[in-house]
């Protein structure tokens, strides 16, 4: 059972085999037995856990169910809710508490979801291991002594060992698919703009999504259909949207006449060999499946991680402008004047990385290179986009590597912030062009799990779905989980 | 490229000590190495992209949607009294 999917735990409860609150029992348990050696959670309300799953229950006995009634889900540290701290895994938050839900909790409430708990995450996002959250490192249930990709690390972790059976993370530059990567589940970005941003503590605008981390294709299809939708309440969440059948796309069995675009600059030397060989290995079954394969060319991929290291940060030093001392969050001891509560507050309530972006954001931003910086990043930003919107004339969905390496050992990489935001190479310019990507697993290497990455053209979620139910049905990657953890590897 | 740390952590204005001082000069510097490939890019004519789908900014009327809820949005606050937010002396 722990290891269920989301809907086979919703086929259970719909025939009356268990219920709402034995299954919220059954996660509370593991998170109780296996959170002290993972980190996985930052924050659980067990008693409160269990009243919504009694509500849940109760409600299924009244009137029919909603399409996620008393299934358990897990949300990164970064979603505001009502209930319990919010503190975005910084010391700058420490025990704040959100006045009101994020537009994706309030839709996960109302399809009748049971909220787990906070999942740990790389201070404010910013980060590739989730090492740079304030609250402790989390660890990959595959080897402990290894990071779980970040920054929605804690919400992988928990999916992968079983301590929830899907979580919601949020992916800037590849923080819900590299971690899905790194520990063999399947994590969904939808298209920029199909799911609110409100209520999520933003890290850079333009490119923040929210998104699903589960065990299946289908089980992201399941809540991507609960929590997308426009809200008037964010100015970046697109109005005429083109609606999906979500369950429908990941019906399909086959690949018949799929046409995926293999771009050659995402198969490089410098990769992992054995990653590598995962990935050509998948592409092959995609083979037999009956899609083609076309070699495709992103010219500008090159570029795509130095625009990102300008604008994310750019954003970042501007949204991060609101943790002031003022109005919320830490307040530096006896402040001498306006200026040094400032400047002390900040120094006090963020860590390095987070300082690290914000400065690199201020230099880019600053009087005299905003047009070599900035600017230029932007117009990079349209080049990255002009490839993939050529590439899609030619092919209907793109497969590539999720990541260039496994998941690597805790702290190998934290000495070196370039060589850290290095290892998100493949996940970037999904973000910058603003498209869906899922990662999905497809092997192991080193021992490690190997993602494979679907990317689609803007608001066809229902592509790269139907491409990766197509790609899971006829292997059985899904079904691995780590044996230290009570799973079947 | 050399980069005036303390101006730009004035900017954003963080303290910082001087042992941080010293770490972050060499890896802003590195950093900022890297981005510069971009200046080999040509741009010219390419228009900036800020949204990804070109979407632009709504307007919404300019009415009171969320009620007053003054004392649970001050909740978290630092420091408040009366319904105002206090900080340090600003003005002699």
């Amino acid at each position: 059972m722990p290891f269920s999917s989301l809907s086979e735990i919703q086929n259970r409860l719909s025939s009356g085999e268990t219920t709402a609150v034995e299954v919220a029992r059954l996660y509370l348990d593991r998170i109780a037995s296996f959170n002290d050696e993972l980190n996985a959670f930052v924050h659980i309300d067990p008693a409160h856990v269990l009243a919504q799953a009694q509500a849940s229950d109760k409600y299924r006995s009244e009137h029919d169910a909603r399409p996620l009634e008393g299934l358990p889900i897990a949300v990164k540290d970064i979603f505001c809710t009502q209930d319990g701290p919010t503190q975005c895994c910084s010391n700058i938050l420490k025990d704040f508490h959100a006045p009101y839900d994020a537009e994706v909790i309030t839709k996960l409430k109302e399809a009748g979801a049971v909220l787990v708990g906070k999942t740990n995450m790389d201070e404010f996002a910013m980060g590739s291991s989730t090492e740079t959250s304030a609250f402790g490192v989390c660890r990959n249930p595959w080897d402990t002594e290894r990071i779980p990709g970040g920054s929605s690390g804690g919400s992988a972790a928990a999916v992968a060992a079983a301590l929830t059976p899907a979580a919601l993370g949020t992916d800037t530059g590849g923080s819900i698919r590299q971690p899905a990567a790194v520990t063999g589940i399947t994590g969904l970005k939808p298209t920029y703009g199909r799911v609110s941003r409100r209520g999520i503590i933003a890290f850079a605008s333009s490119l923040d999504q929210a998104g699903p981390m589960t065990r299946t294709v289908k089980d992201c299809a399941m809540i991507t259909g609960a929590i997308v939708g426009h809200d008037p309440r964010d100015a970046t969440s697109v109005a005429d949207a083109p609606a999906i059948d979500w369950l429908a796309a990941c019906e399909s069995r086959d690949m018949k006449g799929l046409k995926i675009g293999k771009p050659k600059e995402y198969f490089v030397d410098g990769m992992d060999a054995e990653v590598r060989a995962s990935v050509e290995a998948a592409l092959k079954k995609c083979e037999e499946l009956g899609a083609e394969i076309i070699d495709i060319s992103l010219p500008n991929t090159e570029h795509a991680v130095a625009a990102y290291y300008v604008i994310a940060p750019s954003e970042a030093s501007a949204n991060l402008s609101r943790y002031d001392g003022v109005r919320f969050g830490h307040r530096c001891d006896n402040p001498e004047d306006l200026l040094d509560m400032y400047t002390r507050s900040r120094d006090e309530g963020f860590g390095s990385e987070v300082k690290r972006r914000i400065l690199t954001g201020a230099f880019a931003l600053s009087s005299g290179y905003y047009d070599a910086y900035y600017l230029k990043a932007q117009q990079v930003r349209t080049l990255v986009q002009q490839d993939f919107t050529a590439a899609f004339e030619q092919v209907d969905v793109i497969a590539t590597p999720t990541s260039p390496i496994t998941a690597f050992k805790l702290g190998e990489k934290t000495d070196d912030p370039l060589t850290m935001y290095l290892s998100d190479i493949f996940t970037i310019a999904v973000n910058l062009a603003g498209l869906p990507g899922l990662s999905q697993p497809c092997g192991f290497a080193n021992n490690l799990p190997v993602g494979l990455q679907w990317i689609g053209p803007a608001w066809r979620e229902d592509s790269v779905l139907s491409a990766a139910a197509a790609y899971e049905a006829a292997t059985e990657w899904t079904t691995r989980s780590p044996a230290a953890f009570g799973g079947e590897s | 490229m050399e980069i005036d740390v303390r101006k730009v952590a004035m900017l954003s204005r963080i303290r910082l000590t001087d042992d941080e001082a010293a770490e972050l000069g060499p890896q802003l510097s590195s950093i900022l190495g890297y981005v510069e490939q971009l200046g080999k890019v040509d741009t010219d004519g390419v228009p900036p992209t800020a949204h990804p789908h070109d979407a632009a900014m709504p307007l919404r009327a300019n009415v009171v949607t969320n009620g007053n809820r003054r004392e649970e949005l001050q909740a978290p606050a630092p420091k408040t009294e009366s319904g105002l937010y206090v900080v340090p002396k600003v003005i002699e």
